[in-house]
């Protein structure tokens, strides 16, 4: 691993971006399978006292190569008065938001896929594509459900985009950067009032930010009981309705690999991303640990996720829109202003 | 903030069904045994006893049927079919006339069209007609959930012995006065 790092370095520009193409494939899709497998398949059905798929596989384990195999056999069904163009680019659009997000999440002190100074920036700015890439499933199906639905989660991700950025400010105040390595690292050698030994995880310090982030963040990914754009008892699917097969399949796997992206910056910007207490942040062990320990924690963190995801009835929209415009934004911009008054105070 | 309490208690349910799922033996021996942690079975596998009244499929006590087409009348969904014919049967007493009886020759149920109301086993006033809490009778054609007199009376023998009325229930109809 130690060398293959030092290789990176010497390889060709093209090449270079081919393994971190590759990588970013497998981080992408492996989390999607991973979480839709251990949470989607097995939590919720420990939750509701049951043992979900059991017959594929050792514990149900080859179920979800199963489900892609049946996606991949079904129809690609067009509605008759479909935007053909706009109706097939939707799915691409939305999960191309997703890839762009991974792009600024870092694995390790040398393992990253872009290291910009505006790292979350960034990543707050592609993941409003998804955005369009709804609306565009929305309009070009040409079905009223899935207008509503369209209509319903662009006010939501955009109501909700507010108060994820307005709580990761927080975040990049305390860090004075916004550059995820940055961050991690700022957690990794900070200080709780001089006590040093975990480092400062902003959980601790931010704890309102990551109330506010996590919420926002489940009403972004529409789960429930954000899920009013899908709502199935009132829109079928929302702005899924219409699609089959494959195309289903590329909502389906943006649906949790969001999920897992989200959640991984979640946790570079919350509980201090690859570092874990105890080994050097410099150590070029963490090149491999890293990620490992990063996917545990996106595993915690989306388990909060599912957690509410499957205990909590849908919010009615006006519920919904209440919740972020009169409670979460007030209460991160006070947290911004909190933030920046002991920031400059202490 | 007045919500916070529903929402903790609402986290607590489900996160109490998964630790006891997860863990059926108790947070001190945490050895993951969802198996014998849920509630349900794996069906084609393992499988529940149902209860002795469960209503699975309709079984016919042949010797007792009088072929009076109650059953048949009343079926909401008619799909019972019975003929039968007359016939002499020997007097009860030496001397006596020949009665004349009832014979089935065809009895069918098409659990097709049955919807399990239950009507015809109420109806029934020879006790000819029984639940069986039998549910395993699934067939790949359609037609073969036409069951004749035979399969009918084969049922027979799954029927559970009658039960005792809850306790009770018996002082309850006392009081009913005569009518």
């Amino acid at each position: 691993m130690i060398e293959s790092v030092d290789l990176i370095g010497e390889l060709a520009y093209w090449q270079q971006t081919g393994i971190r193409v590759f990588v970013g494939l497998a981080a992408v899709l492996l989390i999607a399978g991973t979480l839709v497998y251990l949470h989607l398949f097995k939590l919720v059905s420990f939750m509701q006292s049951r043992l979900g798929p059991m017959e594929a596989g050792p514990f149900g384990s080859l179920q979800l190569l199963a489900e892609v195999g049946k996606f991949l056999q079904k129809e690609d069904i067009f509605p008759a008065k479909a935007d053909r163009f706009v109706f097939a680019a939707a799915p691409f659009v939305v999960l191309s938001s997703t890839f762009l997000l991974v792009v600024v999440v870092p694995g390790g002190p040398d393992a990253w896929f872009v290291n910009g100074d505006l790292g979350i920036y960034l990543g707050m700015a592609v993941s409003s594509v998804s955005v369009i890439g709804i609306l565009m499933a929305g309009w070009g199906s040409a079905s009223k459900y899935s207008l509503l639905g369209g209509l319903r989660a662009t006010g939501q991700l955009i109501a909700y985009e507010l108060p994820l950025i307005l709580a990761v400010l927080g975040v990049v105040i305390q860090a004075e950067t916004m550059n995820m390595q940055g961050i991690v690292l700022a957690q990794a050698g900070g200080e709780i009032f001089g006590w040093g030994a975990i480092g400062n995880p902003f959980i601790l310090t931010q704890g309102v930010a990551f109330v506010i982030f996590m919420i926002a963040m489940q009403a972004e990914l529409t789960q429930s009981p954000f899920d009013m754009p899908i709502a199935e008892s009132e829109l079928v699917t929302g702005y899924m309705t219409e699609y089959s097969g494959m195309r289903f399949l590329l909502f389906f796997i943006g649906e949790f690999a969001t999920a897992g992206v989200f959640s991984a910056v979640a946790a570079v910007l919350f509980l201090g991303g690859w570092y874990i207490p105890g080994i050097d942040p410099a150590n070029n062990i963490m090149n491999l640990l890293g990620p490992l320990v990063l996917v545990g924690k996106v595993v915690g963190l989306t388990f909060l996720v599912f957690w509410f995801r499957f205990t909590f009835p849908r919010l009615r929209e006006d519920q919904l829109q209440k919740l972020a415009w009169k409670v979460l934004i007030p209460l991160a911009l006070a947290n911004i202003v909190v933030t920046g008054i002991l920031k400059v105070a202490v | 903030m007045a919500l916070v309490p529903g929402i903790i208690k609402g986290l607590g349910v489900t996160g109490g069904t998964l630790l006891r799922t997860l863990f059926p033996d108790g947070i001190t021996k945490p050895v993951p045994n969802p198996v014998k942690g849920a509630e349900t079975v794996q069906y084609p596998r393992e499988k529940e006893t149902p209860s002795a009244r469960a209503r699975g499929v309709i079984a016919l006590h042949e010797e007792n049927c009088t072929a009076c087409m109650l059953c048949a009348r009343e079926c909401p969904d008619w799909c019972i079919y019975i003929e039968g014919h007359k016939e002499k049967a020997p007097p009860r007493r030496p001397g006596g006339k020949p009665r004349q009886v009832n014979a089935l020759d065809r009895f069918d149920i098409d659990f097709a069209l049955c919807m399990f109301c239950g009507i015809c086993v109420e109806v029934c006033p020879f006790e000819a007609l029984f639940w069986t809490p039998e549910y395993e009778f699934s067939e790949p054609r359609i037609a073969d959930l036409l069951h004749d007199m035979s399969r009918l009376s084969e049922w027979m023998e799954t029927v559970p012995d009658f039960e005792d009325y809850e306790a009770g229930s018996q002082a309850k109809k006392q009081r009913v006065p005569p009518t």
